[in-house]
């Protein structure tokens, strides 16, 4: 607890280059991933955590969210989707700068890279209260970073947020979550991970002035031995396989060959 | 191997995807325990359910006012106290909201990965490794992965729909354990409220027919009166594209895809759903698939039965009405 009634928050947003959404993806021949030589652009989840870093500096005001400090960890071109958070609003953003042919790294060394950054963030001035991050990478699918963070740092969590809402004098936040079948608010105390759904927000596009004045912005870049992390897999993959086609089928006229065709296929009324 | 089950149960009713998960774990061979939480009023009854269920070999079982709800950051310190200094090799459960919370922390700090949403399971007891295969990129590539040995307690969740949920037995009962709950004081984290969806239909999740609609149904009005009747005639659960739900057709615990529900019914009906890969990858699984859309079925998988037609609308309400 910092002794000062009015907190200053600090938002750490990790983000992630991940093949673009619209992307048709194919496995490659020798069936050791996907062809990766196609668009790639920052991972949705995560833009959606950069625009709520933004808007709550915009409810809150300037002087309560301090700072927006985007993060990634992947190979030099990584810089650009760091480029683009900081187009949209970041104020200065780290690259934790790995080699083009490096492995992806897991969720877990990818929450201890955080972890470290936060503890060289230290308790003072630049102390990091809140991270905001995607609930899922759209590639590998996993959703898990969040949830590890928070646990290495014994935090607060919220996964699944559809709203989030700061009451930075108490030192809390109540998000709402997307749970099965419903929804689910809870009151966490900050330092607080949060993961992003999709109804949080709309992201919005950055300006042609705003891009230009991102390109000099601070990017600080790290190497995995400045802070201490082993990239190893602890996972091994065998193989990434096409899913199996699916076969037969066809087109029907009307409505009565449908109904027709379901009967056949044994759809009764229930 | 021995696995512990996250048996997770809504107010004293298990949850079908934790079924499912059982199944899963019971596939790796060995002894299979299931964890139950919750408070005082919901255990027990609970944990009688779980004592009948096929191939269990025990029930743990902790209660605690502060397990009412499953906080990942109260439900955690128990979690590591059951595994530390134990014989658990796998801990498994569904792929759920709230086991997607807290499996992920609590490997964590076991410094251990989570592999989510797998789709088949097989262990090897001679190298003690066990290989997963799970949907990415949203269903459209499987990855097989390997959690070797030098990964002491294996965390997986499971997607319910590639397992058969396991089924109960009349007079099996395996014992049961109480473990003492681990009091967590000043969580940092408090529940407030939870509200769910009400609905008399069958449950999306687990339905063997399902019946979908998107955003060409114009509005929720038209999504209800289109797409319920249908549902009521097949006995189908109901689902919606994004689309419909971000337009406000339909609740959002109705939506089908990559960030929804993932299901596999019997017979999936596609009502004014375009096909986004996003809607494909929370249905593509499903054994008959239906679109009915004027667009071009090239989104679909290909066996689909379909109507393109410019009286899109029409044909909806027809099929409503058509005697079944």
């Amino acid at each position: 607890m910092r002794p000062s009634a009015a907190r200053l928050l600090n938002i750490l947003v990790p983000v992630k280059r991940a093949v673009d959404y619209s992307v048709k993806i194919r496995v490659n021949p020798q069936q050791t991933g996907i062809d990766t030589n196609v668009k790639h652009s920052m991972n949705p989840f995560d833009e959606i955590a950069v625009e709520e870093a933004i808007r709550l500096r915009e409810t809150l005001g300037a002087s309560v969210v301090k700072s927006i400090k985007a993060v990634t960890i992947g190979p030099p071109k990584s810089v650009d989707i760091l480029r683009t958070a900081l187009a949209v609003g970041a104020d200065s953003a780290v690259h934790v700068a790995l080699p083009e042919s490096a492995p992806s790294p897991e969720p877990l060394a990818v929450a201890k890279t955080l972890q470290a950054l936060i503890k060289k963030a230290g308790d003072g001035e630049s102390k990091v209260d809140m991270v905001i991050l995607g609930k899922q990478a759209i590639d590998d699918d996993l959703g898990v970073t969040g949830q590890m963070l928070a646990g290495l740092l014994g935090w607060s969590q919220a996964t699944f947020a559809s709203k989030v809402e700061v009451d930075e004098g108490k030192g809390e936040v109540v998000v709402t979550r997307e749970i099965d079948g419903g929804g689910e608010e809870v009151r966490c105390k900050l330092p607080v991970v949060i993961t992003t759904d999709l109804r949080l927000n709309e992201p919005r596009y950055a300006s042609l002035p705003n891009i230009m004045k991102a390109k000099k912005k601070p990017v600080e870049k790290l190497s995995p031995e400045d802070l201490g992390v082993d990239y190893t897999p602890q996972l091994e993959t065998l193989k990434v396989t096409e899913p199996p086609k699916r076969v037969g089928g066809g087109k029907v006229a009307s409505v009565e060959e449908l109904v027709a065709k379901l009967k056949e296929a044994g759809v009764t009324a229930a | 191997p021995h696995a512990l089950v996250f048996l997770e149960h809504r107010k004293g009713v298990i949850d079908a995807g934790s079924l499912s998960a059982l199944t899963a774990a019971k596939q790796l061979g060995g002894q299979v325990s299931a964890l139950i939480v919750g408070d005082s009023e919901h255990v027990n009854g609970v944990v009688e359910q779980a004592k009948k269920l096929q191939g269990l070999t025990s029930v743990l079982h902790s209660t605690s006012s502060q397990y009412a709800e499953p906080l990942p950051e109260v439900l955690t310190p128990l979690f590591e106290k059951l595994l530390s200094d134990s014989s658990f090799t796998h801990v498994v459960s569904a792929t759920s909201s709230s086991a997607k919370s807290v499996l992920p922390r609590v490997s964590a700090k076991l410094d251990a990965p989570t592999v989510s949403d797998v789709t088949s399971v097989e262990h090897d007891a001679s190298t003690n490794s066990t290989t997963f295969t799970r949907p990415i990129y949203a269903g459209n590539a499987i990855a097989t992965v390997k959690a070797p040995s030098a990964i002491p307690i294996k965390f997986f969740t499971v997607r319910g729909t590639a397992f058969a949920p396991t089924p109960s037995e009349d007079g099996a009962s395996v014992e049961a354990k109480e473990v003492e709950p681990v009091q967590v004081a000043d969580p940092p984290t408090q529940h407030i409220k939870t509200t769910i969806a009400k609905s008399d239909r069958p449950d999306l999740g687990v339905a063997s027919r399902v019946v979908s609609g998107g955003r060409a149904l114009k509005d929720a009005k038209t999504f209800e009166t289109t797409l319920y009747p249908l549902a009521d005639v097949l006995g189908a659960a109901v689902g919606a594209s994004r689309a419909a739900v971000d337009s406000g057709y339909a609740d959002n615990s109705l939506q089908v895809g990559q960030t929804g529900k993932v299901v596999a019914p019997e017979l999936y009906m596609a009502l004014g759903i375009s096909g986004a890969i996003q809607h494909l990858a929370g249905m593509k699984d499903s054994k008959l698939i239906v679109a009915v859309n004027k667009a071009s079925p090239h989104n679909y998988p290909r066996e689909m039965y379909l109507m393109a037609h410019r009286t899109r609308m029409h044909q909806f309400s027809k099929l409503r009405m058509l005697a079944w």
